[in-house]
C-alpha cells in the first residue's frame, strides 16, 4: 500500500505581469513531497524555484503575480482553493516558511520575545505566560543561549546568524509538518551556514517534520537532501533521488551545471567547463525546450517541441529528448 | 594597445609588498561630549607580498577585514599604519598627485554589478572615463579603445552606447572588468566580484579573469568568502580571521594540508558536490559567531571558538601567537605548530 504523500502539487502555474509583459515564472510543474523527507529544489534566477514555493502558501503579491493553473494538495484540501480563514490555519501552524533575509519576518520595532509569543498565541491558544515558556524552549532548542533574557532583545542587536535562528525558532512554534526554506543560507558565512543546516536535520528528525530547501548552490544539497528537484525557466527538467542525481545525471543542464561546479577538494585544472550562453527570456517564452540554444546535445526537435518529464530510472525522471 | 607613458620598473618579482598594514577605527560613545571608547582594529599588523602574475587570495567571513585590506592597499581607505610598497615605492608616502599616477597601474572590481556602475552613463563613458582622468586617448582613438575592451571580455563592441540596466549581472560584471583593463594596469583587486552572480555565470566570468591574467600578465589580490572558486582562481591563499592572517601558503599546501583550527573548521564547512564524500566528512562545527572587535584581545583571537585551544594550555589564552613557516612557503599563526611543542 502506498502511503500517500504529504503535499502534492500538480500542474501548478504562476504569472507576473509586468510593463514589458507576462512573465511565465512557474510553468506547469508537479511534484510531490513525502513526510519526514527533504526535497532539495535547485534554479538559478529565474528558474521559478522561489515563486513555485510561495504559491503554496499563497504569497504571491495580488498586485503583480496571479496563480493561474494547478493543484496543491495538503491534507486532503486544495490549497489553492480553500477560504482564507483555512489557509490561516495552515500557515504558520502546519507549513511554516523560512527565507533568506530574516528580516522580511522579523518586526524590527518589536522585541522577539514578542514575535514568538505572538506567533504562538495565534496559532496555538496558550496562554501568554505558556507562550513565553515554550518561546523560551525554542531560543535553546536553536542555541541561542541566555535565551530568558534574549526575549526582550531586538532585532538589530543579534547578528545574521542569529537573526536566522530566531526565525527558525519562530517557523518552528507550532511545530508544522512542513517547512519550506528559501535560501535560508545564502547570506551566511559558510560556518555559520554549517550550524543552521546541522540544526535544522537535528530539528527534523526529532520532530519528523518535511523540509523543501530551496537553494542555487548545487552542492549544498549533496549534504542532507533525500530527493532533489532541477528547475530551469520555469520548469522541472530533472528529479532524481540525491546520490542519482550526482552520480548519474541526465539532462544536460544539470550534467552541465555539476561539471562547473569549482571544488576545495581537487585541483580543477585549467579550465572550468562553463554552461555558455544565459537564462532565457520568460517572457518571450522560446517555443521547444527552454534550454536548447545553450545546449551542445540539442536536436531539431529540442527547438520544437517543449519535452516532457519521463522516467529513466527509479524515482529519476528527466524532460530531455536526447537524454545522454 | 595604449602605450605605458608611466615609469615602469625593471621587472622584479615582487610587484607589492604589505608590511604591518593596520586599518584602526576609533569608536566614539558618551552622551554629552563624544569620546574614544574603543578601537576596531580591523586590520591588525598584515604582512604578505604577491608576485608578478600570480593571483592571492584573501579569505575569511564577513568582518574578517579582508575588503578593508583590499581598499588600504589601493589607498581607498587610509591605512593607520604600516607600508605598502608598490613596485617598491611605498604607496603610503605619496602625496595626492603622485598617488594618482601610480593608480593607473591598480585597479579595482567591485562586487555588486548593480551598484559600481553609473546608471546615467553609457558604456561609452563608464569604460572610457579613466581613459579620459589618465589622458590616454580622446574622441576616435576612446571609441576604438572602448570597443576593443568590450571585445577583450566578450561583449558585443556595438553595445557601446547601450546603459548598464539593459545587461544582466555577468554581463555588468564584464563591463566592470573591461573598466578596470581600459587603463592597462598590472595589478588588480577583486573585491568579491562573482559572489552576486549566478552559479553557472560565475563559471564564465572566473574563466574570463584567468585567461585575461594570461594574456595581459595581470597580478590579482582576489578577496572571496567562496572557497571553492578560490581553490581554481589562485596560486596562494591567505586566511584571515578578525584582522589577522592565521595562515598563508601554496593553495594546494593550504587546502590538502590546513594547519590552523579555522582553516580547518573553514574547509570542512564548504559543501562538496558528491554525496558519498558528504555522508563520512568529519564536521567541525564551530560554536558561537564571531567575536566583537570591540572585546578586549590578548591571546590567540580564535581562543573563544577553537576546537582545541585546550591542548596547550593556557598559552593560547595569554599569548598571541606569530606566523611561522611551517612547510616551505606555508606559514600558520598557531601554538599547536610551535616549534616547542610540535603536534
Amino acid at each position: 500500500m502506498m502511503i500517500s504523500p504529504l503535499l502534492q502539487v500538480k500542474n501548478l502555474e504562476t504569472r507576473f505581469i509586468t510593463t514589458d509583459g507576462v512573465v511565465k515564472a512557474v510553468n506547469g510543474i508537479s511534484y510531490h513531497v513525502n513526510a519526514g523527507e527533504t526535497l532539495g529544489i535547485v534554479g538559478e534566477s529565474g528558474s521559478g524555484k522561489s515563486a513555485g514555493v510561495l504559491s503554496i502558501l499563497r504569497l504571491i503579491s495580488a498586485n503583480s503575480g496571479r496563480i493561474s493553473g494547478g493543484e496543491i494538495w495538503f491534507e486532503k484540501q486544495d490549497l489553492l482553493k480553500v477560504n482564507k480563514s483555512a489557509l490561516r490555519r495552515i500557515r504558520g501552524n502546519k507549513i511554516s516558511m523560512i527565507f533568506q533575509d530574516p528580516m522580511t519576518c522579523l518586526n524590527p520595532v518589536l522585541t522577539i520575545g514578542k514575535q514568538i509569543t505572538e506567533a504562538i498565541q495565534v496559532h496555538s491558544g496558550a496562554t501568554k505566560l505558556e507562550a513565553q515558556q515554550q518561546a523560551i524552549a525554542l531560543l535553546e532548542k536553536v542555541g541561542i543561549s541566555s535565551a530568558k533574557r534574549r526575549l526582550g532583545s531586538y532585532p538589530y542587536q543579534f547578528s545574521g546568524g542569529m537573526r536566522q535562528r530566531v526565525m527558525i525558532a519562530m517557523a518552528l512554534a507550532c511545530h508544522p509538518q512542513l517547512l519550506i526554506a528559501d535560501e535560508p543560507t545564502t547570506a551566511l558565512d559558510v560556518t555559520v551556514q554549517a550550524q543552521v543546516i546541522e540544526m535544522i536535520k537535528q530539528l527534523q528528525n526529532e520532530m519528523g517534520m518535511a523540509v523543501i530547501w530551496i537553494t542555487h548552490d548545487l552542492a549544498l544539497l549533496a549534504r542532507f537532501a533525500d530527493r532533489i528537484l532541477v528547475m530551469y525557466a520555469g520548469q522541472i527538467v530533472e528529479e532524481a533521488p540525491v546520490n542519482q542525481l550526482y552520480k548519474h545525471p541526465r539532462h544536460p543542464y544539470t550534467m552541465g551545471l555539476l561539471k562547473s561546479l569549482p571544488r576545495p577538494d581537487r585541483d580543477m585544472g585549467e579550465t572550468l567547463p562553463a554552461i555558455p550562453g544565459t537564462p532565457p527570456d520568460l517572457i518571450n517564452y522560446p517555443q521547444g525546450c527552454p534550454f536548447a540554444p545553450r545546449c551542445q546535445y540539442a536536436i531539431d526537435r529540442c527547438f520544437q517541441e517543449d519535452p516532457i518529464l519521463e522516467l529513466v530510472a527509479t524515482h529519476h525522471q528527466v524532460a530531455c529528448w536526447v537524454k545522454p | 594597445m595604449v602605450a605605458k607613458t608611466h615609469p615602469s620598473k625593471p621587472e622584479t618579482d615582487t610587484l607589492l609588498r604589505v608590511e604591518n598594514l593596520q586599518v584602526h577605527f576609533p569608536v566614539s560613545g558618551g552622551i554629552f561630549r563624544q569620546k574614544q571608547v574603543g578601537i576596531i582594529r580591523a586590520v591588525d599588523g598584515l604582512t604578505f607580498e604577491i608576485k608578478r602574475g600570480e593571483t592571492l587570495s584573501l579569505v575569511g567571513e564577513s568582518g574578517c577585514g579582508k575588503s578593508t585590506t583590499g581598499r588600504a592597499i589601493l589607498q581607498l581607505q587610509t591605512p593607520t599604519g604600516g607600508q605598502v610598497y608598490f613596485n617598491d615605492i611605498d604607496l603610503t608616502k605619496l602625496d595626492a598627485q603622485k598617488l594618482r599616477i601610480m593608480r593607473r597601474q591598480m585597479q579595482i572590481i567591485f562586487q555588486d554589478p548593480y551598484a559600481s556602475l553609473n546608471p546615467r552613463m553609457t558604456l561609452k563613458k563608464i569604460i572610457g572615463e579613466p581613459l579620459l582622468i589618465h589622458r590616454l586617448a580622446k574622441g576616435e582613438s576612446l571609441i576604438n579603445r572602448v570597443q576593443e575592451l568590450l571585445e577583450l571580455v566578450g561583449l558585443n563592441p556595438q553595445f557601446i552606447n547601450r546603459y548598464p540596466h539593459e545587461f544582466s549581472g555577468g554581463q555588468r560584471q564584464r563591463i566592470a572588468i573591461a573598466r578596470a583593463l581600459a587603463v592597462d594596469p598590472d595589478f588588480l583587486v577583486c573585491d568579491e566580484p562573482i559572489a552576486s552572480l549566478d552559479v553557472s555565470i560565475q563559471a564564465q566570468v572566473v574563466n574570463l579573469m584567468r585567461s585575461l591574467q594570461k594574456r595581459l600578465n595581470l597580478t590579482y589580490l582576489f578577496i572571496a568568502h567562496d572557497l571553492s572558486i578560490v581553490r581554481y582562481i589562485s596560486s596562494r591563499v591567505a586566511v584571515m580571521y578578525l584582522g589577522k592572517i592565521v595562515e598563508i601558503g601554496e593553495c594546494n599546501s593550504v587546502y590538502d594540508y590546513p594547519l590552523h583550527p579555522y582553516t580547518k573548521a573553514l574547509l570542512s564547512a564548504v559543501p562538496i558536490p558528491d554525496p558519498e564524500i558528504e555522508a563520512k566528512r568529519e564536521r567541525i562545527i564551530l560554536k558561537g559567531d564571531v567575536p566583537s572587535f570591540l572585546l578586549p584581545s590578548c591571546g590567540c583571537r580564535f581562543y573563544s571558538r577553537c576546537p582545541s585551544a585546550k591542548l596547550v594550555g593556557d598559552r593560547c589564552r595569554v599569548e598571541e601567537p606569530q606566523l611561522r613557516e611551517i612547510n616551505p612557503g606555508h606559514f600558520v599563526s598557531c601554538h599547536l605548530w610551535d616549534s616547542q611543542n610540535p603536534l
